[in-house]
């Protein structure tokens, strides 16, 4: 038996494929008699889908860095 | 009616991520995408005596990515553009362009599908938005941008324990953000 908070942890790492057979085999267990982790585990299940679906992108760190600088320096230019 | 306060500093870090994607469910090629998310910024630092405080800073950038998308539209589709035969068929391996391909085909639910995904991005950044900075950072890594454990903890100086607590907060806040329109 594990406690709700092990549960959610098992749950997290799970939606990233990082949790052991035995930590998911656990986490059902814990899920058959704990109804609030089970509607946890709906929801996380549902989220990782959604962003799946959605295909979002984030802009790429170096191309970040490079507009903060970009921008930086007409920031500077104004002031001046 | 709360005054909004514009500071360019904080925009690419707050903004960006935000802005990028409103732009790629929109024109679809990444780096004219990045570009004109960098022009909005610039323009909006210029235009920056005009903001009066009624909309969020990012509401109003927005206002200003989308004039630059429209813009971006008319260049490509400017008379130039309009001289030239196009004879599409790019390659041996995709299918053309020709009129008859271009009838509604019952089967191809594409198009619904893409629109849906672009109101999906827009309410997941949205729901990003409203995180605190630190949580929505860590939680785009892991999950948006998919960086292993150990990178983003050794990038944001965190432990992993630290992490998993930042990605639980941040799952369940998204979770419930997304729930009343989305699940």
């Amino acid at each position: 038996m594990i406690p709700c908070e092990e549960a959610n942890h098992v749950c997290d790492k799970t939606q990233y494929k990082e949790s052991t057979l035995w930590e998911k085999i656990k986490l059902n267990l814990h899920l058959i008699y704990c109804k609030v982790c089970r509607e946890y585990s709906n929801n996380n299940g549902k989220l990782t889908k959604k962003i799946k679906q959605s295909k979002v992108e984030c802009l790429d760190p170096n191309c970040k860095k490079n507009m903060k600088k970009e921008l930086d320096r007409a920031i500077e230019e104004q002031a001046s | 009616m709360p005054n909004h306060q514009i500071n360019p500093n904080k925009w690419i870090d707050l903004y960006s991520d935000y802005l990028y994607n409103y732009t790629i469910t929109r024109v679809s090629d990444r780096e004219i995408a990045q570009d004109l998310v960098q022009d909005t910024f610039l323009a909006g630092l210029k235009s920056m005596k005009n903001f009066k405080g009624e909309a969020s800073e990012r509401t109003w950038l927005i206002s200003i990515l989308k004039r630059k998308i429209i813009d971006h539209y008319r260049k490509i589709n400017s008379n130039k553009g309009k001289a030239e035969v196009r004879i599409n068929y790019k390659d041996d391996e995709t299918e053309g362009d020709w009129l008859e391909e271009r009838v509604a085909d019952p089967f191809d639910k594409t198009a619904e599908d893409q629109m849906q995904n672009s109101e999906l991005g827009d309410a997941i950044y949205n729901c990003l938005s409203k995180l605190p900075e630190k949580q929505a950072e860590v939680f785009k890594m892991k999950t948006i941008q998919g960086f292993e454990t150990e990178v983003i903890c050794n990038e944001l100086n965190i432990t992993a324990s630290n992490l998993w607590v930042i990605i639980h907060r941040a799952r369940t806040a998204m979770a419930s953000c997304l729930k009343e329109n989305w699940f």
